[in-house]
């Protein structure tokens, strides 16, 4: 199977310049971080993805991001595809992210839709996590 | 050098140019391009004496009786003649089929038609080497059986079958012995006066042969019969019908010509460049050679890189052509079931890669895999929230996963 310009493209900066790409990891339980753990190794694929959020009027904005995943080349491209779209937002924007805007973005293939759902779920997950401390 | 690097031998091999060239005689009309059923013209005598050598360089390399040897189209043709040929030949004499896990699927596949129509089939597990024991085949045997299904070389991790004692307990118990030899021509001597096999499929393509043929063993001495499976003018002693297609059958009579006179020293040189390589990356962490290490054939090195995914692997790897028991690559999202039924946990089949050497490997291809594969290993560990935990000292078997 051919993979997308894009996945392929996303794909290789993160593996080559991780740092720049979001990858990383903060203490799960400091205050401002929410953490959001998906998947699992028997599937091939998990997904951790960090939120650092702060106050912001009457919400909180998420002010960067980290992750690490394993996972197929598409599961990779996905994490940090969402990466990008969630630096900046509230965590109600945030919640409005949908598995189709990241397998729009990548153009995903059906077979590898999954990926992008695991993705949505970290943020969930995340925000659920992050928003247990506040 | 030139890139990307091919080392997926063992998913097909390229032509070797002595092939190519003999095919080329064969097709047009200043070439031997006659049918080589035509009974009534220089033509056709010609194309069947080409058909008839190619078929004795086959016997050749086997030790066989050219006679014995029916042209297919490949190997999952071979298996399904034999399979479904022999089981539904000797349905009077019994229904019962023994075959293993790990078989290819055109032999799991024929085996599970058989299952439709009323035989009942056993599936052995190999040990966690990979090899079907002698003791299992023989314990799983009852008065109704009459076909045991076995592959010499295995497809994915490259484990060899030990088929001469095998054959000896199917012999004693009259059972008919099916052998799938695709992968192994060319890198195992065989020796069918030897060994006590009954039916043996054999593939091309897998030995710098063309695709799209193949040809089938089927001992005389005793007398092996079969129903066809394709019918029509009667070719092949009836047991395969269909025009001939001279060029495939002397292409892969070269193939197999050549095979025989360069067997040992492409083993040794294949070999020397599997050990490089498997000594250039076995330090590695948490790395894991797949199946028996001693018992396989020179140039499968099936191996886990555990906690980065095979997919994401093939893609860092993207000069090298290899091929993954990571479920990514198939359309069924299950991993490999080849290396589930050896008892690997199922992250560590998603992390296996295999890599595949053959005729045309030169050591600087080797040495610039090996510096890749630490790389991208690397590099995708950095990525790896599972290296983290383990590299944390979590164990993961503890872990309540959330499945997404």
């Amino acid at each position: 199977m051919a993979y997308s310009k894009k996945v392929v493209e996303k794909f290789e900066n993160t593996l080559n310049e991780p740092e720049k790409n979001s990858v990383g990891r903060w203490n799960p339980s400091d205050s401002d971080i929410g953490t959001g753990m998906v998947g699992a190794p028997a599937c091939g694929d998990v997904m951790r993805l960090q939120i650092k959020c702060q106050p912001k009027n009457n919400s909180h904005v998420i002010s960067d991001v980290k992750f690490k995943t394993y996972g197929c080349g598409s599961a990779i491209a996905s994490s940090s595809e969402l990466v990008d779209m969630l630096i900046g937002k509230t965590l109600e924007e945030a919640r409005e992210i949908k598995n189709k805007d990241i397998a729009n973005a990548l153009d995903l293939p059906p077979i590898k839709i999954h990926c992008s759902v695991l993705a949505e779920d970290s943020i969930l997950k995340a925000i659920e996590d992050y928003e247990s401390k506040i | 050098m030139k890139l990307p690097i091919y080392l997926d031998y063992a998913s097909t091999t390229p032509a070797d140019p002595r092939v190519v060239k003999k095919m080329q005689d064969c097709l047009s009309l200043d070439g031997n391009f006659g049918n080589p059923a035509s009974r009534s013209h220089a033509f056709g005598w010609k194309a069947e004496e080409a058909i008839e050598e190619a078929r004795q360089h086959v016997a050749d390399l086997v030790n066989c009786d050219s006679r014995e040897i029916v042209w297919t189209s490949g190997a999952t043709e071979s298996d399904n003649l034999a399979i479904k040929g022999a089981a539904r030949f000797y349905k009077t004499k019994g229904n019962h089929i023994i075959t293993s896990k790990i078989e290819h699927k055109a032999v799991l596949d024929s085996c599970r038609q058989l299952e439709r129509e009323g035989f009942s089939v056993t599936y052995l597990e190999p040990d966690n080497n990979g090899i079907v024991s002698p003791e299992s085949v023989k314990n799983a045997m009852n008065s109704e059986t009459i076909l045991v299904s076995l592959m010499h070389i295995n497809n994915e991790i490259g484990v060899v079958n030990d088929i001469e004692s095998i054959g000896k307990i199917t012999r004693e118990a009259g059972v008919i012995f099916h052998v799938d030899a695709a992968q192994s021509t060319g890198k195992l001597p065989i020796d069918l006066t030897d060994l006590n096999v009954d039916l043996m499929s054999f593939s091309a393509h897998k030995t710098y042969g063309p695709k799209g043929i193949g040809a089938m063993y089927a001992r005389r001495k005793p007398r092996i019969r079969l129903e066809a499976q394709i019918h029509g003018g009667g070719h092949e002693r009836g047991m395969r019908s269909g025009t001939l297609a001279t060029h495939q059958i002397v292409g892969m009579g070269e193939a197999f010509r050549i095979a025989k006179l360069d067997m040992e020293e492409d083993n040794k040189r294949i070999k020397n460049l599997k050990d490089k390589f498997w000594n250039g990356i076995k330090d590695m962490e948490e790395v894991y050679l797949n199946g028996d290490e001693f018992s396989r054939a020179a140039g499968f090195l099936n191996v886990s890189f555990n906690y980065v995914e095979g997919e994401s692997l093939i893609m860092a790897l993207k000069d090298i052509a290899v091929s993954s028991g990571s479920a990514c690559t198939s359309a069924s999202l299950e991993p490999s079931y080849v290396l589930r039924a050896l008892g690997l946990k199922d992250e560590l089949a998603h992390s296996s890669i295999r890599f595949a050497i053959g005729r045309f490997t030169t050591e600087e291809e080797v040495d610039y895999t090996i510096n890749l594969v630490r790389d991208s290993v690397e590099k995708l560990r950095t990525l790896s929230p599972l290296w983290d935990m383990y590299k944390d000292g979590v164990d993961m078997d503890t872990i309540e996963w959330a499945e997404g």
